[in-house]
């Protein structure tokens, strides 16, 4: 490949000569990833991957980096270089995944990131000045890398943002970024920064000290903005570069008072042991230890600052290795990989694109539907049977985009702009313009009904009806349309502009055309999709509600809310069963419960659904009551177990067998009767694929995502352990824990994986 | 023609004065122009059915730096010296001007109205009603197009047409929290009441609220804007410079040439006699090179040097129907012919308004820019002249923005604000845009052109464009 490449640049250079005949002086390396062009002293070296959307540092990219680098510095006419993404909306977003996962053991992750630190410190240690230019999203090892170059000029485009988000894929960052962030922010924002890995926007990476300075992006010129902004982008970062050289831009800011002050407080071992054990604390509280790499990342930054570079350094290689190659990691980066199949549109593109949206119900689903649509460009209907419903929902709607306003993400006047899309009404009028109707009316079959009819007599032929319904099956409801083929669900999560999953059910009679509409709307609204086919509780509520009945009879069995609560979030649920349940709503989890169990009859017992009933009846429904399992009191976030509700269980009670009631059988029968249905759907058809499965229970229901979704923790645990598990408790409870016949598979077989 | 003479003999106040000044004017002017002016033969642009309205008058204060001479007066005072201008250079009855509209940006809340708070003062008849307008740096060319309207639609036939603007003094509030304690305290009943409303007041409700510099929908100052512009379109410092020293060079040869014959000289009350605009001040390349960018930090190109400046004037135009000119016994001085508004993206496109309203206004009138002998375009910043000029030589810009299937091409240099322009004699935002019509009207007498074209850019992302025809000799 090297010589090829060096036939190219031949080429090439023979052509600039036959053109310009100044080949000698604006030498020109030509990479397929990487090349530069010389303009004056200064070396442009532009990046762009021609195979993907995105720039990833990939085994390639290195290489050609390395190979453009080393003749920036052994050409003598260069004095400095600018390096450059040319692909709009990104610098580089990272390191190669497919790259670290191709390694096969720690040691050999280590080695990768042993070749990154090398080229970094390289490019560190640079006698000729290097500026990075960033436009367009600048993460983990591109972040790495351009922490380690001499000055840094960033677009203030929304597209520009910077950060380390190897936590959230279970890693650290593994080229320098834990001994370099720390020096270059401080202890406390580098920990923000590497244990969040939140994204940030330049306006604040400057006013951290990230980057030196900031450029506006530009409107339309002789070029497309996004193009005309890199060029002018480049034009600066040349200037700079040379002003850098001409010792005109000095490299270290004179230290404020705030910054000297802090160095000095930092410079005690105490204060820094301190800093080390309050976040230590932190990352404990919340990860429960369930994540290793946020304890990493503290070791290795530990290491750099109090042992020196080195130790540092090789903790940091060392650790992302170990990192690489746990179960957690490989969790993690499984649902990054779901993810991003799920925001894909395997149906194709629909016929028509759905411009005008009606919902019916401005309760918070309604409204919350409305929010993650009007600011797409989509007309929004958001119609109600009331006034003051009507009100509500819509400040809902407004609340969300000034909230985001006071944020600063948007302007006040951009608010404004997407409001105007929204129409709030009480009647049908405009209708007949509708593409796409989602009804979020009472879950009750009656009304549901009403209102399919009252819609297909007013809206156009081509309109698609769909249904927010959590547990209700589509069929039933399509059976009072004139056009079944039109009828899908749309299972919203609350809330709705925070829950990233859109459950998308079909039935047999639902065409293609409308399930491609569908998940493109849903797309347009930033969520991450999962389609599966129709019967009660679809996929997420099924799963659920299996859970949640072993959950009644947990607390039936003498264990208390707060405890139950610690179990599951012990186990990776980011809420606990019964602030969940609280959450949820105890008369839809009542109502959910007594329907499922109707259609699915003794395997979804367990839990007394009288005692939800009751406490329904007493009047408490949970969060938006006031009262559920716990107390909720408006501006407290300190809540207590609701007094009265002991005196149910007391009612209720169950005695506990001691065989199978220890901390962790409790978690696993919790745990085994979600996977246990998660598995019996795809069994059944109901999901198509073990990665929606995975995607929906992590985005949808909090499923532990450090285990990856139910599929890939049967993986990773072993079906015939979990069966094993399940037998166990089956002698003591029955069919609710008999394993499904694919599950049995997979135990029997230990060669079966869901996810290869 | 009998007619004419007897009313210009009625006007007599007046003679003595129009007739130096037109001695003047022939004197100065070249024989070469006189013989351009006899070989243009290019139609007229009147249309049947439509009514011909013309220029007759078009007078200014003297545009003064604020916070110099003027910084005393109020806003009205100003608009009041150049309508009694206009009164005097004239010599219209007070009670002939059917209506007065006056354009003006920042508005001095005592005197919303200023249209009718200067024609009071400045003697008109109070049985002629007034009101003012606002459209940014276009508010003035508001106020002459609807005069226009106003003589086109029937209902008037002669108007006066104006703008001023006064930044010595603006409009500092309260801030809102504050605003909203005195009010309440105004209704309160009780002591008790009033006591826990002045109790309320914190420090931080002290601090005033300054008029806003920055474009309401995108929080952006116009400087700044119009820095990311000139990027957009890649002009560089030197070329802004250029401009700049381009404009301060004309407009103060034309000042010394005693060309600016709009100037109405003015008594400040306490103080001189003001006659000259104060802001000419031509340097030279290397000293505008020395100056730090204004805006964009530290890479920006705009600077103060290559910007207009903060300033106080006012102007006024006397509009008329053709025919109640001439029965009057008037000389118009140009036709007012087609004038179109346009307004585009408030953030990347904030000030292209000429871009976009030069090549519409042309096929309105049917004219092209080889048609146009006088060009007179409102200078904001010499980067958004620059980009502007760039804008209107690219066919890609008028392809992928404006739906056009060309671009509409850049003016002659030599026919392109040739007296100065708003870097230079100043921008008083509500007045500029009557300087601009009654400098076409003037180059065109001068140089001998027929036709003119007057744009600018506004705040808001809007634009203006008209098209002036010389009145025939």
């Amino acid at each position: 490949l090297l010589t090829k490449d060096r036939l190219r640049i031949g080429e090439l250079c023979c052509q600039i000569c036959l053109v310009t005949a100044c080949c000698l002086l604006c030498p020109y390396l030509a990479g397929t990833h990487v090349n530069y062009e010389v303009k004056g002293d200064v070396a442009v070296v532009r990046i762009n991957d021609p195979n993907s959307k995105v720039n990833t540092l990939s085994i390639q990219m290195q290489k050609e980096l390395t190979d453009v680098m080393n003749e920036v510095w052994s050409n003598n006419a260069v004095q400095s270089a600018v390096l450059i993404s040319t692909k709009p909306g990104c610098f580089i977003a990272g390191a190669d995944i497919n790259m670290i996962e191709g390694c096969k053991t720690a040691e050999e992750v280590t080695q990768l990131s042993q070749e990154g630190q090398n080229i970094f410190e390289k490019i560190e240690k640079s006698p000729k000045p290097i500026v990075a230019a960033i436009n367009g999203s600048c993460l983990g090892a591109g972040l790495e890398f351009v922490i380690a170059c001499q000055y840094r000029i960033a677009t203030k485009s929304k597209k520009t943002v910077l950060g380390t988000p190897e936590v959230m894929l279970g890693l650290l960052p593994g080229a320098g970024g834990t001994q370099r962030l720390p020096k270059m922010v401080g202890l406390p924002s580098a920990f923000d920064m590497m244990l969040t890995g939140r994204n940030i926007r330049a306006d604040k990476a400057k006013k951290m000290g990230l980057v030196h300075q900031l450029v506006d992006t530009l409107g339309p010129g002789l070029k497309s903005p996004e193009e005309r902004t890199i060029e002018y982008l480049e034009e600066i970062a040349i200037e700079c570069a040379r002003g850098i050289v001409n010792k005109k831009i000095p490299l270290s800011k004179e230290k404020g008072m705030m910054q000297k002050l802090q160095d000095y407080i930092m410079s005690f071992e105490m204060v820094r042991n301190q800093i080390y054990k309050t976040v230590h604390g932190k990352v404990m509280k919340q990860s429960k230890g369930l994540y290793p790499a946020p304890l990493k990342i503290i070791e290795c930054v530990k290491a750099g600052i109090e042992q020196g570079p080195i130790p540092g350094y090789l903790a940091e290689s060392q650790n992302f290795g170990q990192l690489a190659k746990t179960t957690e990691s490989h969790a993690l980066i499984g649902l990054y990989h779901g993810q991003v199949t799920c925001k894909k549109n395997r149906f194709g593109a629909p016929q028509k694109e759905v411009k005008t949206l009606a919902i019916l119900g401005a309760g918070l689903m309604g409204a919350g539907i409305a929010q993650v649509t009007v600011d797409k460009g989509v007309h929004t209907i958001l119609k109600d049977t009331t006034v003051s419903g009507l009100a509500r929902g819509e400040q809902q709607v407004f609340k969300g985009f000034n909230d985001k306003t006071k944020k600063r993400n948007i302007t006040s006047f951009e608010r404004d702009s997407i409001l105007s899309n929204l129409t709030g009404q009480l009647d049908y009028s405009g209708f007949e313009k509708a593409d796409m109707v989602i009804e979020a009316v009472f879950e009750d079959i009656n009304i549901k009904h009403k209102v399919l009819k009252e819609i297909e007599a007013v809206i156009p032929p081509h309109c698609i009806f769909a249904s927010n319904t959590s547990a209700l099956p589509i069929k039933e409801i399509a059976a009072a349309s004139k056009r079944p083929d039109k009828v899908i669900g749309m299972h919203y999560f609350s809330p709705v502009d925070k829950m990233q999953l859109l459950e998308i059910i079909t039935t047999e009679q639902t065409s293609k055309d409308t399930t491609a509409s569908a998940v493109a709307v849903g797309l347009k609204q930033g969520k991450v999709i999962i389609v599966v086919g129709d019967g009660p509780g679809f996929y997420t509520t099924r799963c659920l509600a299996p859970m949640l009945a072993e959950a009644v009879r947990v607390l039936q069995e003498g264990v208390d809310p707060k405890k139950l609560d610690a179990l599951t979030t012990g186990f990776g649920f980011p809420v606990g069963a019964a602030t969940l349940a609280d959450e949820v709503g105890l008369d839809v989890a009542a109502h959910v419960a007594e329907d499922l169990g109707k259609a699915f009859g003794s395997r979804f017992g367990g839990g007394n659904v009288e005692v939800l009933k009751t406490m329904v009846d007493m009047g408490f429904k949970g969060r938006k009551s006031g009262k559920g399992c716990y107390v909720y009191q408006p501006g407290l976030k300190v809540r207590d177990v609701n007094p009265d509700i002991e005196e149910i269980l007391e009612k209720y009670k169950m005695t506990p067998n001691p065989a199978v009631s220890s901390d962790s059988d409790v978690q696993y029968r919790l745990v085994s009767r979600f996977v246990n249905e998660a598995v019996l759907c795809l069994q059944e058809g109901i999901l198509s694929s073990p990665v929606e499965g995975d995607i929906g229970a992590v985005f949808g229901l909090g499923f532990p995502p450090c285990l990856g979704g139910p599929f890939r923790f049967v993986d990773a645990f072993g079906a015939d352990k979990l069966v094993e598990k399940m037998r166990r408790y089956e002698e003591v409870y029955g069919n609710q824990f008999t394993p499904c016949q694919l599950l049995l598979d997979h135990a029997n077989d230990s060669s079966k994986k869901f996810h290869k | 023609m009998a007619s004419m003479l007897l009313n210009s003999l009625r006007n007599c106040p007046v003679c003595p004065a129009w007739a130096v000044q037109s001695a003047a004017r022939s004197l100065s002017t070249t024989v070469q122009l006189q013989a351009q002016v006899q070989t243009k033969s290019k139609k007229t642009l009147a249309r049947p059915n439509v009514k011909n309205i013309v220029l007759v008058e078009g007078v200014r204060t003297p545009f003064l730096l604020s916070g110099t001479t003027y910084s005393d007066l109020m806003p009205h005072d100003l608009a009041r010296a150049a309508l009694q201008g206009l009164l005097h250079r004239t010599a219209i009855p007070k009670d002939v001007v059917d209506y007065i509209i006056y354009g003006t940006v920042i508005q001095e809340v005592k005197t919303s109205n200023v249209a009718r708070e200067a024609a009071l003062g400045a003697g008109f008849s109070d049985k002629i009603p007034s009101h003012t307008v606002t459209m940014a740096c276009i508010s003035s060319n508001q106020a002459m197009t609807s005069a226009v309207g106003l003589i086109a639609a029937g209902q008037c036939d002669a108007v006066v047409a104006g703008g001023v603007e006064f930044m010595s003094d603006v409009p500092i509030r309260h801030s809102r929290k504050m605003r909203k304690t005195m009010l309440s305290l105004n209704k309160a009943k009780t002591l008790g009441q009033r006591l826990s409303l002045l109790g309320s007041i914190r420090l931080a409700h002290l601090s005033p609220e300054l008029p806003a510099v920055a474009e309401f929908s995108t929080s952006e100052t116009m400087g700044h804007s119009a820095d990311r512009l000139a990027a957009a379109f890649g002009v560089s410092r030197v070329e802004q410079d250029e401009f700049a020293l381009r404009s301060h060079s004309l407009a103060k040869k034309a000042q010394d040439a005693g060309l600016l014959q709009d100037v109405i000289s003015f008594k400040v009350p306490g103080r001189d006699i003001v006659s000259q605009d104060n802001g000419i001040r031509p340097s030279s390349m290397e000293q505008m090179a020395k100056l730090k960018p204004a805006f964009i930090k530290p890479h920006g190109t705009v600077t103060a040097a290559n910007s207009s400046f903060l300033t106080d004037g006012a102007s006024a135009v006397l509009i008329m129907s053709e025919e109640k000119a001439l029965a009057m016994g008037y000389k118009p001085k140009a036709y007012l012919r087609d004038f179109v508004y346009v307004s585009q993206d408030p953030k990347d496109q904030l000030l292209l308004g000429p871009t976009y309203g030069t090549p519409k206004v042309l096929e309105r009138a049917g004219l092209t820019m080889s048609d146009i002998d006088v060009f007179e375009f409102h200078e904001a910043f010499a980067g958004q002249i620059m980009a502007n000029l760039k804008a209107m030589d690219s066919d890609w810009f008028a392809q992928t923005y404006m739906g056009r299937k060309s671009k509409v091409g850049t003016p002659p240099m030599d026919k392109f604000n040739l007296w100065g322009g708003s870097l230079s004699l100043g921008h008083p935002f509500g007045a500029t845009g009557c300087r601009l019509v009654t400098t076409v009207a003037h180059r065109l007498q001068k140089e001998g052109g027929q036709y003119g074209l007057v744009a600018a850019c506004a705040a808001g992302g809007q634009g203006h464009a008209m098209v002036i025809e010389a009145y025939p000799k």
